[in-house]
C-alpha cells in the first residue's frame, strides 16, 4: 500500500489537532501532548494497514494522548507532601474559561465536545474517532453540553 | 451553549506549530528529512536519509508533492520536513554556486538507484569539477561501452543533480545533450565551473 508522506499529514491536520488539544488539555499541556501524538503515529505509520481516514486515525492517537494526560496529571496532583498545583486549572492562558470547564467533564464528553466544536467534526467522524457508535458520539456531545450549562446556571 | 463552544473556539490561540521534524529525527523516527532552498538555477528540493543525501530536485511549487510522494513509495513514508538536517548539503551547494566549492563533501544514500544505472552515475560523481565527459565514456566505465543510450537514460533519471554532476556529460561530438532540468540549466551549470566553449547543436 502506497501511503503518502506524513508530511502531508501534518500539513493536512497539524493545526487542528493542535486546536483539540489546547481545548482538551490546556496550553501549557498542548505541545508535549502534540508532539507525543505526532510521534506516536509516526512511530505506527509504516505498519498502517488502512489509509482511507488518516485524519481519524490521527485524531484517535490524539485524543488518547489527551486522555492519558489528563489522567496522569491527575494522579501527579493527589495531594502528598506539598501542596501540590492544580493541573486542570482555570486558564491563567488567556483562553476563554470555557475550556477549564471542558477539561472537567467525563473523558468521553470531554473528547465529543472537543471534536464537534473545535475542530468541526460531523457526529459520525466522531464515533469513528472515538471508536464508539454514532448514537454514543451524539449522546456524549450532548451530555456533555447539558452539563456545562448546568454548571453554568449554577452560579 | 453551543454557540458559546464554538466563539471560543475561534479564539484557541493558532501560533506556530511544535517542531515535529525535528522530534522525530531525535527520536530515531526520520527516514527521510527534506528541505527547500533557493538557487541560481530554481528552487531545489533536497531529501536524506541516516545514510545521507538520497535526491535532489528542481522543483517548481507544482511538482514538489509528487517528488515527496515518490520518496515515501521508494524509501519510507515516515517523510517530513526538518530543514536542520540538510544544513550542511544547503551550506555546500550554496558555496558551489557562489564559486567557493569544486566538490561535495556529502554522503550519498544511493537508494534510488541500482543496477548499470548506479554504476554509470557513480562513474559520473568522479568527473571533476570543471571537466566534462560523454555517455559512451560514462557508459564504458560503468562496464558497458556500446550502452551509451542507456547511459543516457541513467543521467536522465539521476536523482541527484548537481552533486553527482550529470551536467558533466556531453555528447561525443561535444554537443550539449540533454538535461532533466532544461538544457538552460545544464549551461548555467557548466557556466558556474567556468565551460563556456559548448558547441550548440
Amino acid at each position: 500500500m502506497n501511503l503518502p508522506p506524513f508530511q502531508a499529514l501534518l500539513d493536512a491536520h497539524g493545526r487542528d489537532v493542535h486546536r483539540f488539544l489546547l481545548a482538551t488539555v490546556g496550553a501549557n499541556a498542548a505541545d508535549d501532548c502534540f508532539q507525543e501524538t505526532w510521534l506516536a503515529a509516526l512511530r505506527a505509520y509504516p505498519r498502517l494497514r488502512n489509509a482511507d481516514n488518516l485524519r481519524s486515525w490521527i485524531f484517535t492517537v490524539a485524543h488518547r494522548k489527551a486522555i492519558d494526560h489528563v489522567r496522569g496529571s491527575r494522579r501527579r496532583a493527589i495531594p502528598v507532601a506539598d501542596p501540590p498545583e492544580r493541573a486542570v486549572e482555570a486558564t491563567p492562558d488567556g483562553q476563554p474559561e470555557i475550556w477549564a470547564r471542558v477539561r472537567e467533564l467525563p473523558p468521553k464528553q470531554r473528547t465529543a465536545v472537543a471534536l464537534r466544536f473545535v475542530v468541526d467534526a460531523a457526529y459520525g467522524d466522531i464515533a469513528e474517532m472515538m471508536d464508539i457508535s454514532e448514537e454514543a458520539a451524539r449522546r456524549n456531545v450532548h451530555e456533555g453540553l447539558k452539563r456545562l450549562r448546568m454548571e453554568l446556571d449554577d452560579e | 451553549m453551543s454557540n458559546e463552544l464554538k466563539r471560543a473556539a475561534e479564539l484557541l490561540p493558532s501560533g506556530p506549530l511544535p517542531d515535529i521534524g525535528g522530534a522525530a529525527a531525535t527520536a530515531g523516527l526520520l527516514d527521510v528529512a527534506y528541505a527547500t532552498l533557493d538557487s541560481p538555477v530554481g528552487k531545489l528540493l533536497l531529501a536524506s536519509t541516516p545514510i545521507g543525501l538520497v535526491r535532489l530536485a528542481y522543483v517548481d511549487y507544482a511538482d514538489e508533492e509528487s517528488v515527496l510522494a515518490d520518496l515515501a513509495a521508494r524509501v519510507s513514508p515516515r517523510v517530513l520536513a526538518a530543514p536542520r538536517k540538510l544544513d550542511e548539503p544547503r551550506r555546500e551547494l550554496e558555496q558551489y554556486f557562489a564559486g567557493a566549492r569544486e566538490h561535495f563533501d556529502l554522503p550519498v544514500d544511493w537508494t534510488l538507484t541500482r543496477g548499470f544505472g548506479r554504476r554509470v552515475l557513480q562513474a559520473t560523481a568522479r568527473i571533476p569539477f570543471g571537466a566534462v565527459s560523454t555517455y559512451k565514456q560514462v557508459a564504458s566505465e560503468a562496464g558497458s561501452p556500446r550502452a551509451h543510450r542507456a547511459a543516457g537514460n541513467a543521467l536522465g533519471s539521476n536523482p541527484l543533480p548537481i552533486v553527482v554532476p550529470c551536467h558533466r556529460v556531453l555528447h561525443s561530438g561535444g554537443g550539449l545533450g540533454g538535461y532533466t532540468g532544461g538544457l538552460e540549466r545544464k549551461r548555467l551549470l557548466l557556466g558556474v565551473e567556468g565551460v563556456t566553449n559548448l558547441t550548440r547543436r
